[in-house]
C-alpha cells in the first residue's frame, strides 16, 4: 500500500513552552545514578519542542521501575497494569486520536509479559510513541533475569547462569514490519534527545530502545560499549544519507561484502570511503535495518534512527474508515436501525 | 387447497425443531420458519443448539446441528421438547428424538437412511422400531431424490441443489402449520437477488415440500393452526440476544453523547456482539479486533480514560483472562462495560452450550477488595435494554459493569417491540469541568459516591490515574487510613446503586408458601412453569433478580415473607450462596441444573410441586 495522504490527528498548537513547565511536582524516586534519570531529562527537553499542548499529551506505562514516569511529567498519564501499557494506549488513541501518546516500558513489561502487545502494536503502525528502557534485568522486583539479559549471566533466578537467549527488541520491530526503530543511550542524553524528537516526528509506530544502566541489580550491563575509552570504537551513530564511519579516530566503517556486513578500515587494502555502507533508513525492505540493529561483538553496536519509513497507520486507516461509513451511512441515528430489515406492526 | 382442509385445528402454540448435518441449513430453515410466523402475527422465540465443530464429519452424531423454533400467541422462551421434528440424516433421528414430544410428528429424508449412514449414526440394525412407529407419527419422506429431480430438470448443479433440501422440509413445516409462502419466497427473492436461478430453485423445491404435505393424507390431522400473538402494540421485529446488545450499545452511546468503542477478541458465543458493531463505523462504534482477551479489555480502559463509552466482550474463559485488568478499572474507577455471554466452564468447557457459572466469577474474581456492578439480561430482546442499562450505570456511578448474558440468550431470539431511544432513560456522564479550580481526581459526588471523568485534552485538569492506591486528591499513597478510606469509598459507591434502581417485584401468586427465584436467562421457562402451577391451582411465587450487585433494597422484605424459597439456577448454587451470604436467616434450598441447556418447564414444575409436597 502506497502512502499517499499522510494525516496528523493531534492539533496543531504554537504553544511555547519549557522543560520546566512538563515536570510534575512530584518527587522522583529512582535510584540516584538510575538511567532512568536521564531518559525523563530526554522526554521533558522534546516535549517543548512538538509544541503540543501539555493537555494532548497522554504518557502511558506498565509495571516497573520506568513505568512510574507518567507521574513525573505534567500532562495527562496512565500508570497501567504490568504488560498491558500497549493495550491501554491503543485504546486513548483510538477512542481520540487528537492526544499525541507515549508508552514507556522496561524490556520486562515490554518483551515478557507484555510481548504480545508490543509486536501487535508495532505491526498495526498505531501512530504511537514507544520508549523502552533497556536495562537487561528485573529492577522493581530485585533482579531477576529479562528477556533481553545476555546469555549465561548470572542473576538471582539463574543462579548457574541463563539458558535463555536474549530478544534484540529492533528484531521484534522488524519482524513485526515496524515503521520506526532507533536506539539511544542513557549516558548519551543529547542523542537521546535528538532521537526522541525523531520519534515524536514519525507519523505510526515509533520504538526507541535506550540501553539504560541499573546500578543497583545489572550494573554496567552496557558498559562494554558505553566506556568512554571504548566507546566511538564499540558504537557507530548512524546517521541517514551519511556513509558508515566510526571508531576514535573516524577511520572505521561499516562495508556489504556480499554475505554480511563487516568492519573494515579506511585506508587499509585499498579501501575508501566510497566502499562503505550509506545509512537508509527509509528501505521499506526491513533486511538491512535488521542486520544493522544486530549488530554486535566485532561489529558496533548501531545507535540511532536505524529505521524511518513511511507506511499508512492504523490511525490514519481507521479515521478514513471511521469519515466514509459516517458519509455514506445507511442508518443515520439507532432509531433507523432498531427499525430497519423486517418488522411489523401488533 | 390448505385454505379449504376442514381438519385445521387450533392451538396457542407449537414447537418445530429443525436438525441435521452442520452445513444442511437447517439453522436458516429455522430463522425463516420463525420470520414468516412473527411476520403473521405470531410471538417467537428461537434457540439454536449447534456443535462446536464447523463441519464434523458428515452424517455423524457430532456433526448433528438444531434449531428449535416456539411459536405461538404468548410465547416465554423456546420450549422444552418439539411437536414437529426435522430430522435431515440418520444421525438426526438419533440423536434429536430425546427432543420429541411423545406422539409428535417427525418428518425426517429417508433418502438418507442407507446402510451406511444408519451404521455411521451408530443405530445397530433398524433404526425404524415398532416402538418408534408407534410412539410418533413418521413421515418418510423422499427429500433428496425429489430435490435432485426438480434440479436435474431445471439442469442445475447437483452441488447446488443439494443445498436446497432444507427448504423441501421446511416447504412441508409451512403446510402443517397452516402458513403461505409469500413470506419465504420474498426472503429468497432478497437473498439471492443476483442469482435468479437460484431463487428459482428454492422456491420450486420449497412449493414442492408443500404440495408434497398437502398429498399425504397421514398428516392432515396433524395440521394447526397458530393463535395471532397477544402482545402490546408497537412495532416488532425479530432480534438475537448478541445483536440486541450490540445495538442498546449503541443506543446508549448515542443518548450519553459518548463515543462508543469495544475492544474484543473472538470468543464462542460472544463475538456476534463485535461482529454486530463491526457494521456500524457509520453511527460511530469504534470497534477494535484485539490481539487478545487481555488487549481487549486493557484497550476498552484506555478508550474509557479518553472518554469513549468503552466496552468489551467475551465468554467465561475471557472473563478469566479479564480478571486484572478488572481490577485496574475498578481502581481507577473508570466507567466500563464488560459483557460476558456465559457458556459452559470451567476452562474451555462447552463453548456453545449455555450455562450461569460465572456469575461467582463476576462478583468476586479479582484481587483485592474489588467491587462492581453487575446486571443479568433475562430475555433475547431485553439485552439491549440491560447493555443499555449498564451503560447507563458505568456512565453515570464512574464504575465497572458486568453484564451476564448467556450462549442461550445470545444465540436465541426472540420478538422485540422496538423502543424509540428518546424513550429510553437519560443517561448523564459524570463529565469534569475544563479548568475547574477545585477538581481532583478522587473527589465524590456526596450522594453517588462517583468521582468526576476529567478527560485528556481537557484544559487545566491534568491528573494521573493507575493501578497504585491514591489519595482523594488523587497522589499515590501508602498512608494505612487512606487505604481503608479508599476501599470503603469504592465499595460505597457500589452499594448507593441500589438507591437509583427499581424495587425487586414479585409475579405469580404473591401470597404464596413457596417463592421462586431466579435470574438472569432463566426467565422464560420458570416463569412459564410459574403460571401454569398457579392455572392449576397451586400457589407459588416468583422473582426474577437482573439487579444482581447490588441487590435491590427491598429483597429482604420479600424474602422473609414466604415459607419456602427455591434458588433455580444453571450452575451450582452460585447466586443462592451469594444470597445466603447476605441474607443467612432465610431458609432457600437449591435448585441446579448443570448440563449446558435451560431449564425444562416440566422439569420446574416437578421440583416445585416436590417442595410444596413436603
Amino acid at each position: 500500500m502506497t502512502h499517499t495522504m499522510e494525516r496528523h490527528f493531534v492539533p496543531e498548537s504554537n504553544v511555547e513552552l519549557t522543560k520546566a513547565d512538563f515536570t510534575s511536582d512530584q518527587m522522583v524516586k529512582w535510584c540516584p545514578g538510575c538511567g532512568d534519570h536521564a531518559i525523563l531529562s530526554s522526554l521533558l527537553n522534546v516535549f517543548p519542542k512538538t509544541h503540543h499542548k501539555k493537555e494532548n499529551i497522554c504518557m502511558v506505562s506498565g509495571i516497573g521501575c520506568s513505568s512510574r514516569i507518567p507521574y513525573y511529567v505534567d500532562t495527562y498519564g496512565f500508570h497501567g497494569i504490568h504488560g498491558r501499557a500497549c493495550a491501554i494506549a491503543t485504546g486513548i488513541k483510538i477512542a481520540n486520536p487528537s492526544l499525541s501518546v507515549w508508552i514507556n516500558m522496561g524490556d520486562g513489561d515490554s518483551m515478557a509479559i507484555g510481548g504480545n502487545h508490543l509486536i501487535h502494536i508495532v505491526r498495526r503502525n498505531l501512530d504511537v510513541n514507544i520508549t523502552i528502557f533497556n536495562n537487561e534485568i528485573y529492577g522493581l522486583t530485585k533482579g531477576q533475569y529479562s528477556p533481553t539479559t545476555k546469555f549465561g549471566q548470572v542473576t538471582k533466578t539463574s543462579p548457574f547462569g541463563t539458558i535463555d537467549y536474549p530478544f534484540n527488541p529492533g528484531e521484534l520491530v522488524m519482524g513485526a514490519q515496524g515503521t520506526f526503530f532507533a536506539r539511544a543511550l542513557d549516558v548519551n542524553p543529547k542523542l537521546t534527545t535528538e532521537i526522541m524528537q525523531c520519534a515524536a516526528e514519525h507519523n505510526g509506530s515509533s520504538v526507541v530502545e535506550v540501553l539504560q544502566n541499573c546500578m543497583i541489580f545489572n550494573n554496567g550491563a552496557h558498559a562494554d560499549i558505553t566506556d568512554r575509552e571504548v566507546r566511538e570504537d564499540k558504537i557507530i551513530v548512524l546517521e541517514h544519507g551519511k556513509p558508515m564511519i566510526y571508531g576514535k579516530n573516524r577511520d572505521k566503517g561499516l562495508r556489504f561484502n556480499g554475505r554480511c556486513l563487516e568492519s573494515v578500515t579506511i585506508g587499509e587494502n585499498g579501501i575508501t570511503v566510497d566502499d562503505l555502507m550509506v545509512h537508509d533508513e527509509t528501505i521499506e525492505d526491513t533486511g538491512v535495518h535488521m542486520m544493522l540493529a544486530r549488530m554486535h561483538g566485532d561489529l558496533p553496536v548501531a545507535v540511532g534512527v536505524i529505521r524511518a519509513v513511511k507506511k499508512p497507520t492504523y490511525t490514519e486507516m481507521f479515521e478514513a474508515q471511521m469519515e466514509s461509513a459516517q458519509a455514506n451511512a445507511k442508518y443515520k441515528c439507532v432509531d433507523d436501525l432498531l427499525n430497519s430489515g423486517d418488522t411489523w406492526e401488533v | 387447497m390448505i385454505e379449504k382442509n376442514p381438519n385445521v385445528v387450533q392451538k396457542d402454540d407449537i414447537v418445530v425443531r429443525f436438525s441435521g448435518d452442520s452445513g444442511d441449513g437447517m439453522q436458516l430453515s429455522g430463522t425463516l420458519f420463525s420470520d414468516a410466523s412473527a411476520l403473521t402475527g405470531n410471538d417467537i422465540a428461537t434457540f439454536p443448539d449447534y456443535p462446536a465443530e464447523i463441519r464434523a464429519p458428515h452424517n455423524t452424531i457430532a456433526g448433528v446441528s438444531g434449531f428449535q423454533t416456539h411459536v405461538g400467541s404468548r410465547i416465554y422462551s423456546s420450549g422444552d421438547k418439539c411437536d414437529i421434528l426435522v430430522a435431515m440424516n440418520p444421525a438426526s433421528l438419533k440423536s434429536q428424538i430425546k427432543w420429541a414430544k411423545k406422539g409428535a410428528t417427525i418428518i425426517l429424508d429417508i433418502d438418507t437412511f442407507t446402510e451406511n449412514a444408519v451404521a455411521k449414526a451408530g443405530y445397530e440394525g433398524n433404526p425404524f422400531t415398532d416402538e418408534l412407529e408407534r410412539a410418533y407419527t413418521i413421515i418418510k419422506a423422499p427429500i433428496t431424490s425429489f430435490t435432485e429431480k426438480i434440479g436435474t430438470d431445471m439442469g442445475v448443479e447437483k452441488s447446488v441443489t443439494s443445498k436446497c433440501r432444507n427448504m423441501f422440509a421446511l416447504g412441508m413445516i409451512f403446510y402443517l402449520t397452516h402458513k403461505k409462502l409469500d413470506q419465504t419466497y420474498a426472503y429468497l427473492d432478497r437473498k439471492f437477488a443476483k442469482k435468479p436461478d437460484v431463487v428459482k430453485l428454492n422456491k420450486a423445491v420449497l412449493t414442492e415440500g408443500y404440495e408434497y404435505a398437502d398429498k399425504l393424507e397421514l398428516i392432515h390431522s396433524k395440521i394447526v393452526e397458530i393463535a395471532p400473538a397477544k402482545m402490546p402494540k408497537g412495532t416488532y421485529r425479530n432480534i438475537t440476544g448478541n445483536v440486541a446488545t450490540a445495538w442498546g450499545l449503541l443506543a446508549a452511546s448515542e443518548r450519553s453523547g459518548r463515543k462508543l468503542f469495544l475492544g474484543s477478541y473472538p470468543i464462542t458465543p460472544a463475538t456476534d456482539v463485535m461482529v454486530e458493531l463491526a457494521k456500524h463505523k457509520g453511527l460511530g462504534a469504534r470497534v477494535f479486533q484485539a490481539e487478545d482477551e487481555i488487549a481487549g479489555i486493557s484497550s476498552a480502559i484506555g478508550a474509557s480514560y479518553a472518554g469513549a463509552l468503552a466496552c468489551t466482550s467475551t465468554s467465561g474463559p475471557g472473563l478469566s483472562l479479564k480478571s486484572e485488568a478488572l481490577g485496574l478499572a475498578v481502581m481507577t474507577e473508570l466507567p466500563l462495560v464488560v459483557i460476558d455471554v456465559q457458556r459452559g466452564g470451567p476452562s474451555t468447557g462447552l463453548p456453545t452450550k449455555t450455562e450461569q457459572s460465572d456469575l461467582a466469577q463476576a462478583l468476586y474474581g479479582r484481587n483485592g477488595e474489588a467491587p462492581l456492578i453487575v446486571v443479568a439480561a433475562s430475555s433475547s430482546a431485553n439485552c439491549f435494554y440491560w447493555a443499555y442499562m449498564a451503560a447507563k450505570l458505568a456512565l453515570e456511578h464512574m464504575t465497572p459493569v458486568i453484564l451476564l448474558t448467556d450462549g442461550y440468550l445470545g444465540n436465541g431470539s426472540q420478538l422485540f417491540r422496538i423502543p424509540k431511544v428518546a424513550d429510553l432513560p437519560s443517561i448523564t456522564p459524570r463529565l469534569a469541568t475544563p479548568n475547574d479550580p477545585d477538581y481532583k481526581p478522587f473527589y465524590r459526588d456526596p450522594e453517588t459516591f462517583a468521582r468526576q471523568w476529567a478527560l485528556p485534552g481537557m484544559e487545566g485538569l491534568r491528573h494521573r490515574v493507575g493501578g497504585l492506591e491514591k489519595a482523594p486528591e488523587g497522589n499515590l499513597s501508602t498512608d494505612p487510613e487512606i487505604h481503608a478510606l479508599m476501599v470503603y469509598n469504592r465499595q460505597e459507591k457500589v452499594n448507593r446503586v441500589a438507591n437509583y434502581i427499581p424495587d425487586q417485584e414479585v409475579q405469580g401468586n404473591p401470597d404464596a408458601d413457596l417463592l421462586v427465584i431466579g435470574w438472569g436467562g432463566t426467565a422464560g421457562a420458570l416463569t412459564l412453569a410459574v403460571e401454569e402451577m398457579n392455572n392449576e391451582g397451586k400457589k407459588v411465587a416468583y422473582t426474577h433478580f437482573n439487579y444482581i450487585m447490588p441487590l435491590p433494597k427491598n429483597t429482604e422484605d420479600i424474602l422473609k415473607k414466604y415459607k419456602k424459597i427455591v434458588v433455580c439456577e444453571l450452575n451450582n448454587g452460585q447466586f443462592l450462596s451469594y444470597l445466603r451470604g447476605k441474607y443467612p436467616q432465610y431458609p432457600m434450598q437449591q435448585y441446579s441444573k448443570i448440563m449446558g441447556l435451560p431449564f425444562e418447564v416440566t422439569e420446574l414444575k416437578e421440583k416445585f410441586n416436590e417442595i410444596l409436597g413436603e
